[in-house]
């Protein structure tokens, strides 16, 4: 199906405008490593992380299906895994060392490397700048090191994949005194300390980017962009800048302090506490297992939201142009991602209620973190209004921003068990929790971030994406993801405990292993259609059907405004002026009405 | 400043800046916000543990030399390093404002100060670091005893070097950075510029590593 048949009617005003075909701004001649490479262009830089980003996926999510397997066919082997992993799978079967290390690296992988700088690095870079009316970030340089720092750590953090003792394998939460302790564990040693560097240069890039996505979207909106103008995407970026800058730095500091207490003797969080695999007792005294805990979860929970805000933008901008209808509720959608934003900085302790916490402390948790329910439920209805009697268009885009919607009002429902402290002192640590952080973080922000790709790759490489593939990629994915993660609930209910290696031993989780079979299989194939969607990107970049109107979505946002294929310094001559917000849709029997135009004599105001 | 700006003047609207500053001078803010995230756990984290501790040494105690004059002068040279730094910022304070009057004399002469003034404060510090080293002090090491004469935990030292070596690591970026910027304004580059904004971010970071030090000097010293 062609997305001609999809938008069924293509307003004349598109094409009207006189398109150049390379718009060049200006700019003296680039080689190819000024445009390829160090390159300062924010729509170059935004490519460079899309592609990293997606490199990562690949190998995370092979990571999962390897582990998967161990998973599912726990008495099997399979020699191939041998050929691949050497020692780390003798005679077929997954060592349970690297089930760890393959465990850690996965969730590693995708919260930070994929669903953090993967998605806010390509969507914060290509869209502040073009929709807010600037020719580039603030400081294109400062967001060219971005990119490179988190090249860098990329590299630290592959590498340590390849060491004699293999990669960290304490978990992607990396507790001490598991982490702290080469001797506790094999993935405590080099490959620890290759994370925490790696982690380290994450966290400069991260901090490098969002400085500079604050300051642009403050500093450089184009005239009559005012803060109530600017697309949801703007506002969504704007506030997962604001939790990247203030609690990343929270996790440097714990990870410092974790460093000293594997490198320097110190007792920071290290306690003098017996070691089984060594039969001694450490001469550490003092230090608090626990201390690393907050650190880590102030970070850790406003880490979710940094995760999945992005994608609320992205879904909002791609349901409102796809429903042909304004936004519902735009303030309220603002409104509640600050409230979000402010309240994901005092809950962190919900992940800590069987850590000892006082219950009194515990109870104040329990209120603050159910009270981020409020927020994204305004959110959550905001959506199912703006799809409320829409003029619905089911691209490939709007059909993931939908099961966006689908997957976090599933993982939303469960976090509200989980919030209860009473409850989680059950569910803690179970298939459980695995099942409500996929569905509402992994799952959702993968849809968001493929919504936003979809709707996007036309702007990004001036091609359209097959939509054939892509829906097959869609239903697949929707189905198989709730097919994965839904039994989950039930195994964690059971008690059924994460991060184990094998349940075989436990009588009462043997009901459970046709089940877990299950999931693998699942597993494989969605892992299989997400090749399919890698496959349908590479292609349609060299070889995708060219995209030849200005503004094939019939989108108000000023992205596009620009030429098919912009130039660095996005516009030909002036940036336009903005007359108006982005969602006037549906107006006045008009199907959209691009923010740059001017609000008419008799027009009802917005 | 408020009248000045005409009634119709919309701060928000787009095409310019909500606060009427350059990008730069924002995102330093943003930074130090940020910045005084990771003090903020560092001192934070020493607080926890500390207080869950059962006893702790006595800073009287423990900071009480001075150079060539010996022991018993207790925080009498933290004194003196507290004077320098804050000092330093009052030359920092000068320089920004020779650089509103585009006075380069004027800029050299306080960043040059500034400058020294950092780097007195970090061979202070090298000094008491060298000094405490020699007592036995390091990262895992306690020659101190608690309060009450019993046997310390090695947190104290454990923090102390962390905490005050991350704060002189940041004292040290500034004086490089303000060495820059003395050399830039040597060169002119902020007179053909119009401005001297990049002394003013500059002041920014160096009167934050001042406060900083203020809430380090706090919670070691005098607690
Ligand atoms: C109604 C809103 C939500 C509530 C009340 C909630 C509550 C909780 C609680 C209490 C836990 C700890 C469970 C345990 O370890 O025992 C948890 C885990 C988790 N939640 Fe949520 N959550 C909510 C929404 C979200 C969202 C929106 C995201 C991400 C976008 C998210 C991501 C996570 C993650 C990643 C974990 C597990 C971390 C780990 O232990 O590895 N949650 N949630
Ligand atoms: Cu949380």
């Amino acid at each position: 199906m062609s997305n001609e048949t999809v938008i069924h009617s293509l307003p004349d005003t598109a094409s009207t405008h006189d398109i150049e075909p390379d718009g060049h701004h200006g700019h003296h001649k680039e080689s190819f490593i000024t445009k390829y490479i160090f390159s300062q262009d924010h729509k170059m830089i935004c490519k460079q992380f899309l592609i990293t980003g997606m490199i990562w996926a690949i190998i995370g999510g092979l990571f999962s299906v390897l582990f998967r397997l161990q998973l599912g066919y726990p008495d099997q082997t399979f020699p191939f895994l041998e050929d691949f992993l050497g020692k780390w799978a003798k005679g077929g079967r997954i060592e349970p060392e690297f089930y760890y290390a393959l465990v850690t690296m996965h969730g590693t992988i995708l919260v930070f490397f994929v669903l953090t700088q993967g998605l806010s690095g390509t969507f914060a870079n290509f869209l502040i700048p073009l929709q807010v009316g600037a020719r580039d970030m603030a400081s294109p340089f400062m967001n060219m090191l971005s990119y490179w720092f988190f090249f860098a750590s990329s590299v630290v953090l592959l590498s340590s994949m390849f060491i004699e003792t293999g990669p960290a394998s304490g978990g992607w939460t990396s507790y001490p005194p598991l982490s702290a302790l080469g001797d506790a564990s094999l993935g405590s040693n080099t490959g620890m300390d290759l994370w925490l560097i790696g982690m380290a240069l994450f966290v400069v890039s991260s901090l490098l980017g969002g400085l500079n996505y604050i300051a642009t979207i403050l500093n450089m909106r184009t005239k009559g962009m005012s803060m109530t103008r600017v697309p949801l995407t703007i506002w969504a970026i704007f506030f997962t800048a604001i939790l990247g800058v203030l609690s990343f730095p929270v996790l440097l500091s714990g990870f410092i302090l974790l460093l000293f207490d594997r490198h320097a003797g110190t007792s920071f969080y290290l306690s003098d506490i017996y070691i089984g695999s060594t039969f001694k007792a450490l001469p550490n005294e003092g230090g608090s297992a626990i201390l690393y805990q907050h650190l880590f979860w102030f970070l850790g929970h406003p880490e979710v939201y940094i995760i999945i805000l992005p994608a609320m933008g992205l879904v909002s901008e791609v349901m409102s142009v796809n429903a042909r209808k304004p936004i519902f509720g735009y303030m309220a959608m603002v409104g509640s991602l600050f409230a979000i934003t402010v309240l994901a900085f005092l809950v962190w302790a919900h992940h800590m209620f069987v850590s000892g916490l006082n219950p009194f402390l515990g109870s104040v948790f329990v209120l603050l973190t159910l009270l981020i329910a409020v927020p994204s439920a305004i959110k959550v209805f905001n959506w199912l209004t703006t799809l409320w009697r829409g003029n619905l268009r089911f691209t490939p885009g709007m059909l993931f921003a939908i099961g966006f919607v689908s997957m976090f009002i599933s993982g939303g429902l469960t976090g509200i068990f989980l919030g209860n402290s009473t409850i989680d002192l059950h569910l803690h640590d179970t298939y459980f929790v695995v099942a409500h952080f996929h569905i509402v973080m992994g799952v959702s922000a993968f849809f968001g971030m493929f919504a936003g790709i979809y709707h996007w790759f036309p702007k990004m490489f001036g091609r359209y994406l097959n939509n054939t593939m892509a829906y097959i990629h869609f239903w697949v994915t929707l189905a198989g993801a709730y097919l994965i993660f839904w039994p989950m609930h039930y195994e964690g209910l059971a008690g059924m405990p994460r991060r184990y290696y094998d349940f075989s031993p436990w009588v009462s989780f043997n009901n459970f292993q046709g089940l877990n079979r299950f999931i693998s299989i699942v597993s494989i194939i969605v892992f299989a259609v997400q090749l399919l969607f890698v496959f349908n990107f590479f292609y349609s970049v060299f070889k995708g059907r060219k995209v030849k109107t200005q503004n094939p979505w019939g989108a108000n946002t000023l992205e596009w405004t620009t030429p098919i294929n912009p130039g660095h310094g996005n516009w030909v001559g002036e940036i336009p002026e903005v007359h108006r917000w982005a969602y006037d849709y549906g107006k006045e029997g008009r199907e959209f009405v691009p923010q740059t135009e001017p609000v008419g004599a008799n027009e009802q105001k917005h | 400043m408020a009248t000045a700006v005409p009634v119709e003047q919309k701060w928000w609207s787009g095409g310019r800046s909500p606060f009427n500053v350059e990008y730069g001078k924002l995102m330093m803010w943003y930074f130090l916000m940020s910045d005084a995230f990771t003090f903020g756990a560092f001192l934070i984290s020493y607080g926890t543990i500390r207080f869950s501790s059962n006893g702790w040494p006595d800073a009287n105690h423990v900071f009480s030399s001075f150079p060539v004059l010996g022991s018993g002068y207790p925080l009498l040279f933290v004194s003196l390093m507290t004077f320098i730094l804050i000092m330093s910022s009052v030359t920092m304070v000068l320089a920004v404002a020779a650089g509103h009057a585009n006075d380069r004399a004027g800029v050299m002469k306080w960043m040059v100060w500034t400058i020294i003034g950092g780097l007195a404060f970090l061979s202070c510090q090298a000094w008491e670091w060298t000094h405490l080293y020699h007592e036995g002090a390091w990262w895992g090491s306690n020659p101190f005893t608690n309060f009450d004469g019993s046997k310390a935990s090695t947190n104290f030292t454990n923090f102390f070097f962390t905490i005050t070596g991350f704060h002189g690591f940041h004292v040290f970026s500034g004086v490089i950075i303000n060495i820059v910027m003395l050399i830039m304004t040597y060169n002119g580059v902020f007179d053909r510029r119009g401005h001297y904004n990049m002394i003013e971010k500059a002041g920014l970071y160096w009167h934050f590593v001042d406060l900083v030090w203020v809430f380090v000097f706090t919670c070691f010293y005098l607690f």
